[in-house]
């Protein structure tokens, strides 16, 4: 094992400044193999804490690996290889490097082993898929600002609970916590805003589809997951988890099934996904953490797959509306077909690695005995299979004719795609090599026919319900509401109205001002202006007379009056 | 567009209905396999025949009415931000 001097991220962080500078062939070589030198070292890290530096009195750890950090520094590697190698055709390079930098910080996150050096990394990812986004479509400026600002309030939450914990504990080591105080509060906020939990997971659906058609495919890999590793690192059994992510798992199914948008149906189902993750890290046993931990691993690769063939759609034709597409199996079959694995995969289909990853989770919830939580499970892997297994490839590649017939994408694109095919149903047929780099031992067998015929039941059956109610589920114009309608509608009305209310109220008040001062002003004017009574000059003969009468009327008294007399 | 019969294979009236047939065989063996095979139910509802079938299909139906109930609540058009 060679002795590493620097943490395997800052790889991709330091190789995304000067990508910039590389033109033509050099960019894409340069491209390819900045992730593959990262993906390298990460298998070379061994375990413990590798680096330490000392910060303001803090004892930092930038590095420090386990099989559970190794897991997904080494996936969010390789997803940095195979984004890079499907996005080569970019033309901006600043989303490029922004992608870059974003999946160098969540190596980083993963391999970080204190506190500081997390939130560290946890805002230069906020940074760079900020810069993604903004990197997308004429309408992502807005989605992006509010990406931003929901990340950086987590990143406050996140800040204000690790400065209270180091404040309480006195160090800084990153290690499982229970939520006992406010700080580890404030932390298990921060870390479940970035998962898509409620009542924020709107961010999710609103930004990640306004990124270009490259650009979601890096997203939809990094931030939620970074979040489900720091979630299996400190929160792992923290009951509350279970029921966000069954919340998670619903929410995502419901507002897919409504959805129009082919991206937007995917990131609701990134939300899903997490959920059976969030779900499985709050049963909190070994089988339950292992079911979660490989689950995030498959996710990564098939879900960047799915978004791989909508990208390849995106980038042909332009268009991510359902209701534009259709019938685009004749001339895109590769696409398709790569569309069609990783669906199967994120419906766990048996032989695709979804079936050996998030059955764990689920015989997770049975072993614990946990009757509820596992039907539900159940009757969420039915739905996923409804939402996403089906009706996203349905929809873009089947349903009816639109007329397009655009060609297949260039080569490197249906690389990437093949690539993550072959590893999705690579793994689903051998999971041993996964199992092995789990946290804890496996000793589970996913291969039994109960499991194989069960699950075929509740997919086939549920596609039959699918096809069943394709009249219901006919794609309209529209997108459902969600509470990120409170910060874009009721926040800007309420302030407009509160504004203009202001405004009346500013207007009356001068009025008011103005009319009293006028009033004194004229009063003054008429009393003590050059022609006033008060301020005219008199003549002296006046004076005079008046001094006169004021005598007469004084000596007229004091004849009358009894003192003088 | 292609006419329906001289359209690609697979979008051909003959082929679907034939996929249909071949989906139902599918499901019925799938079904029909609860026969052969030991399952270790945990919780009794699980152990009824078919379970994941019937329980996959209820879901599903359970699922779309609830967001179709939902949409009539939520659904706006879909330039409802733009303006």
């Amino acid at each position: 094992m060679t002795s590493l001097a620097a943490p395997p991220g800052f790889v991709l962080i330091l190789g995304a400044l000067l990508l910039p500078f590389a033109k033509g062939r050099l960019r894409s070589g340069v491209l390819l193999a900045l992730p593959l030198v990262t993906l390298w070292l990460v298998t070379q890290v061994p375990d413990g804490e590798i680096l330490k530096v000392s910060f303001l009195g803090f004892e930092l750890v930038p590095l420090r690996a386990d099989k559970l950090s190794r897991l997904f520094a080494f996936v969010f590697a390789l997803m940095a290889f195979v984004g890079g190698l499907f996005a080569l055709r970019q033309a901006r390079t600043t989303e490029l490097a922004a992608a870059f930098a974003y999946a160098g910080s969540a190596i980083g996150v993963a391999l970080a082993g204190d506190l500081i050096s997390v939130f560290i990394f946890w805002e230069m990812m906020a940074i760079g898929s900020t810069l993604v986004i903004w990197c997308g479509s004429p309408s992502a400026r807005g989605a992006g600002l509010r990406y931003a600002a929901i990340h950086l309030f987590g990143g406050v939450l996140l800040m204000a609970g690790i400065a209270g914990e180091i404040a309480a504990s006195g160090t800084t080591t990153f290690s499982k916590l229970d939520v006992s105080t406010l700080p580890r509060w404030l932390i298990l906020a921060g870390f479940l805003i970035n998962t898509g939990a409620p009542p924020l997971s709107a961010w999710l659906p609103d930004a990640y589809p306004e990124a270009s058609w490259s650009g979601m495919v890096f997203l939809s890999a990094f931030t939620t997951k970074a979040a489900v590793y720091v979630l299996l690192r400190g929160f792992p059994g923290v009951e509350l988890l279970i029921w966000v992510g069954l919340f998670m798992v619903f929410y995502g199914i419901v507002y897919a099934i409504l959805e129009n948008d082919m991206r937007r149906i995917l990131a609701y189902s990134i939300v899903n996904q997490v959920g059976f993750m969030v779900a499985g890290i709050g049963i909190g046993t070994e089988m339950a953490l292992n079911g979660a931990a490989a689950h995030a691993f498959t996710h990564i690769i098939y879900k960047a797959l799915l978004l791989m063939s909508a990208g390849s759609v995106l980038f042909m034709t332009g268009r991510r509306k359902c209701t534009d597409l259709g019938g685009l199996f004749r001339t895109m079959p590769l696409t398709t077909l790569c569309g069609i694995v990783g669906a199967l995969s994120i419906s766990s289909f048996p032989l695709t690695s979804g079936f050996i990853s998030k059955s764990m989770i689920a015989e997770g919830a049975a072993e614990q005995h946990l009757a509820l939580v596992w039907f539900l499970l159940a009757a969420a892997s039915a739905g996923v299979f409804l939402h996403a297994g089906i009706k996203f490839p349905w929809f873009v590649f089947f349903h009816r004719d639109s007329g397009l017939r655009p060609a297949e994408p260039p080569i490197n694109m249906r690389l990437a795609m093949l690539l993550f095919s072959a590893l999705c149903i690579s793994l689903g047929m051998a999971p041993g090599t996964l199992y092995a780099a789990l946290p804890y031992p496996v000793a589970y067998v996913p291969y039994t026919a109960s499991h194989v015929v069960s699950q075929l039941q509740l997919l086939l059956f549920s596609g039959l319900a699918f096809f069943l109610m394709l009249g219901w589920l006919k794609r309209t114009l529209t997108i459902t509401l969600d509470t990120d309608w409170l910060w874009r509608r009721l926040g800007p009305a309420v302030l407009s109205r509160l504004d203009r209310g202001a405004d009346a109220a500013w207007s009356t008040l001068t009025a008011g001002v103005l009319f009293v001062a006028g009033t004194l002003n004229n009063s003054l004017h008429r009393h003590h202006g050059p022609d006033g009574v008060l301020g005219r000059t008199w003549p002296t003969g006046t004076m005079a007379l008046w001094a006169t009468l004021m005598l007469c009327a004084y000596l007229v008294l004091s004849y009358v009056g009894g003192p003088l007399r | 567009m292609a006419s329906p019969d001289h359209d690609h294979w697979l979008a051909r009236p003959n082929t679907i209905s034939l996929l249909w047939a071949i989906f139902g065989v599918i499901l019925t063996t799938v079904v029909l396999a609860d026969f052969l095979v030991e399952h270790h139910p945990l919780f009794g509802l699980d152990g009824t025949f078919g379970f994941a079938a019937w329980y996959g299909f209820a879901s599903c139906i359970a699922l779309v009415l609830f967001a179709k109930a939902l949409g009539a609540l939520l659904k706006r058009l879909d330039t409802y931000y733009n303006d």
